[in-house]
């Protein structure tokens, strides 16, 4: 199928109406049910569809409002950007669904899912921004929904939270808007393709390798990067468990995109001197955040914590900067938000049988919900990159690369937080699954029953599961695509060209 | 002027970090305040200042030989704009923590 070149516009106008229907509809639950997940459903055929004609035609350029490159506003999507683009679709059809259920009735009137779907679109504007400016207004436009979805509901905790995930995230702001003044001051010029030409023709400048630090910072904070990441696990276990799984995926994930499309293709000129500290803060990353779950007793703060952890391999892969290493990233990325997505959503489920998720007050589930078990046990073994699940092919292509690159170092940090990250799984399963039930439920229902009653909670953790099987016993399209991706990444040119037209 | 205005953000973004880490919610926002000018006359030098004329071009057709660049001022009205709404839901959000856990200042947000 052939789409226009406008046609990347979709992936913002969809959620952008979404969004504005639901509001009309504030009072009637059902309405906005119907809306919001036929919105989904539309945003992830637009996205299937627009990775195929990316593939096919290459890189996507759209100039808004006719405005010749340089000059007005740009939205690109390469292969990168439309793998990120579907599979944020895929994660929010999913959400949907599992929100119709988990969010209460008063939440949805406030407008759940008006602000979900205003988050989408500021993601999904994020990832196909050709311009810097452009891309510091779609931060805001998902950290602004994501306050509010955070601070739905006004629970203690989930203020608490927000405060420190907002006043992080200002600073990250202010810190991106003084690289934005600094690239402007250098290059006259804020168009990511003509900022990189300018980069490449003036590799001597000392001030782009400050800008580039300006830049790091920032979306070191939006990624949860060491030594910044102390908002995650004071925000993210806070608010309902659909907003926490959508977070846990997306959000991190937005910083970790700009920085490898920032690392890609404008910085390059001093690579021994940025990546190298790219380098040592996804070490730190991983080893740090690994080390955080493992003092935690609660299912949703270990989780919050493997995040972070999960984090460094992937800025690992742009750090090495080698095609397979970048291709290992974003298989990693890509695998990463379906795990983590499930994993909070099965935390989810355990919650709604126990009604906590602090592990010494959970226990005996393995033996009066042995399906839930399973699920639980195949997104955790994926985490921790067992093979055959999804989570062992990437790591496989990150210590590959590795050894390509000679970082013995970082190799063995990856290795041992893959063993420490199954070690905690390991202690969420022996508490909450094997150990004896603490006390006798007496409302608890069957299996079977409580997965039919919770339906519009279990079906999306079902699909997302036979993903991650499917990926990790059919993992060559997926490899494929990401091989692709990291290509296009390696060799800016492409982009360049066809942007600037020249 | 340029040289004035420099050590002028400096400033800015000096008291500002200094009321970020005060412990009184008020300060705080005013801190955000304060910090979100400073990124904004920090653009605003970035983009050289230029007296006298505006971007236009003159009735004859000719093009001002020295005028003042219009981008860096569009981006300071959008980071300004954003700067307001995020002023607007913080100070809201100090008002619930006041009203609803009565946290007062930093602190409290330990217990």
């Amino acid at each position: 199928m052939q789409l226009t070149e406008a046609s990347i516009l979709l992936p913002l106008i969809l959620p952008f109406l979404t969004a504005t229907i639901c509001l009309f509809f504030n009072r009637s639950k059902k309405a906005q049910h119907f809306i919001s997940i036929a919105g989904a459903c539309l945003l992830l055929i637009t996205a299937f569809f627009l990775l195929e004609s990316v593939k096919e035609n290459g890189i996507m350029v759209t100039q808004i409002g006719g405005w010749e490159a340089p000059f007005g506003i740009t939205m690109v999507m390469d292969i990168f950007s439309a793998i990120m683009v579907l599979v944020t679709a895929f994660v929010g059809l999913m959400v949907n669904i599992y929100a119709l259920q988990n969010i209460k009735k008063e939440k949805k009137q406030f407008g759940f899912f008006v602000f979900f779907h205003f988050l989408i679109m500021g993601v999904n504007g994020a990832f196909t921004a050709g311009d810097i400016f452009n891309l510091y207004v779609w931060f805001e436009i998902l950290l602004i929904a994501s306050f509010i979805l955070l601070a739905l509901g006004n629970g203690k905790e989930q203020l608490i939270g927000t405060v420190k995930y907002m006043l992080l995230s200002f600073i990250a702001s202010a810190f991106l808007l003084v690289g934005v003044g600094i690239i402007y001051g250098i290059s006259g010029s804020l168009n990511m393709a003509n900022v990189a030409v300018f980069c490449r023709e003036n590799p001597d400048n000392p001030l782009i390798t400050v800008a580039a630090i300006f830049f790091l910072l920032p979306f070191g904070i939006k990624a949860a990067l060491f030594p910044m990441y102390f908002w995650l696990p004071a925000s993210y276990p806070t608010p309902d468990i659909s907003v926490t799984a959508f977070f846990s995926g997306l959000l991190t994930k937005v910083g970790v995109y700009a920085l490898i499309r920032f690392f890609t293709l404008i910085f390059v000129q001093d690579i021994a001197y940025t990546h190298t500290i790219l380098l040592i803060a996804a070490a730190f990353t991983m080893f740090s955040g690994v080390l955080g779950a493992l003092s935690r007793n609660s299912m949703r703060k270990v989780l919050s914590f493997h995040i972070i952890s999960q984090i460094g391999y992937m800025i690992l892969g742009l750090a090495l900067f080698t095609p397979l290493a970048l291709a290992g990233a974003i298989f990693y990325m890509v695998q990463h938000i379906l795990v983590k997505t499930n994993l909070f959503m099965i935390t989810g489920l355990v919650e709604k049988i126990k009604g906590t998720s602090v592990l010494k007050n959970i226990g005996g589930l393995y033996k009066s919900y042995p399906f839930v078990s399973l699920l639980f046990f195949i997104a955790a073994l994926s985490l921790a990159g067992i093979p055959p699940f999804s989570g062992f092919w990437p790591k496989f292509l990150l210590i590959k690369a590795g050894f390509e690159a000679k970082e013995y170092w970082v190799i063995a940090i990856g290795i041992v937080t893959g063993l420490l990250t199954l070690f905690s799984m390991t202690k969420i399963w022996v508490y909450a699954f094997w150990e004896k039930e603490k006390k006798e439920n007496e409302n608890e229902l069957l299996e079977s029953i409580f997965i039919q009653r919770n339906w519009r909670m279990t079906v999306p953790v079902i699909t997302i599961t036979v993903m991650i099987i499917g990926i990790g016993f059919y993992s060559m399209p997926l490899m494929k695509y990401a091989s692709l991706a990291a290509e296009q990444l390696m060799n800016p040119s492409l982009y360049i060209q066809k942007v600037l037209g020249k | 002027m340029e040289f004035f205005l420099s050590i002028f953000v400096g400033l800015l973004f000096a008291a500002g970090i200094y009321l970020l880490l005060h412990r009184d919610f008020v300060k705080l926002v005013i801190g955000i305040v304060i910090i979100g000018n400073a990124t904004a006359l920090f653009i605003f030098v970035a983009g050289r200042i230029v007296r006298q004329a505006g971007p236009f071009i003159k009735e004859d057709g000719s093009v001002p030989e020295s005028f003042a660049d219009p981008v860096p001022q569009a981006l300071i009205l959008t980071a300004l704009v954003i700067g307001f709404g995020i002023q607007a839901f913080a100070l809201l959000l100090f008002k619930k923590l006041y009203d609803v856990p009565k946290i007062h200042q930093v602190d409290d947000l330990k217990k």
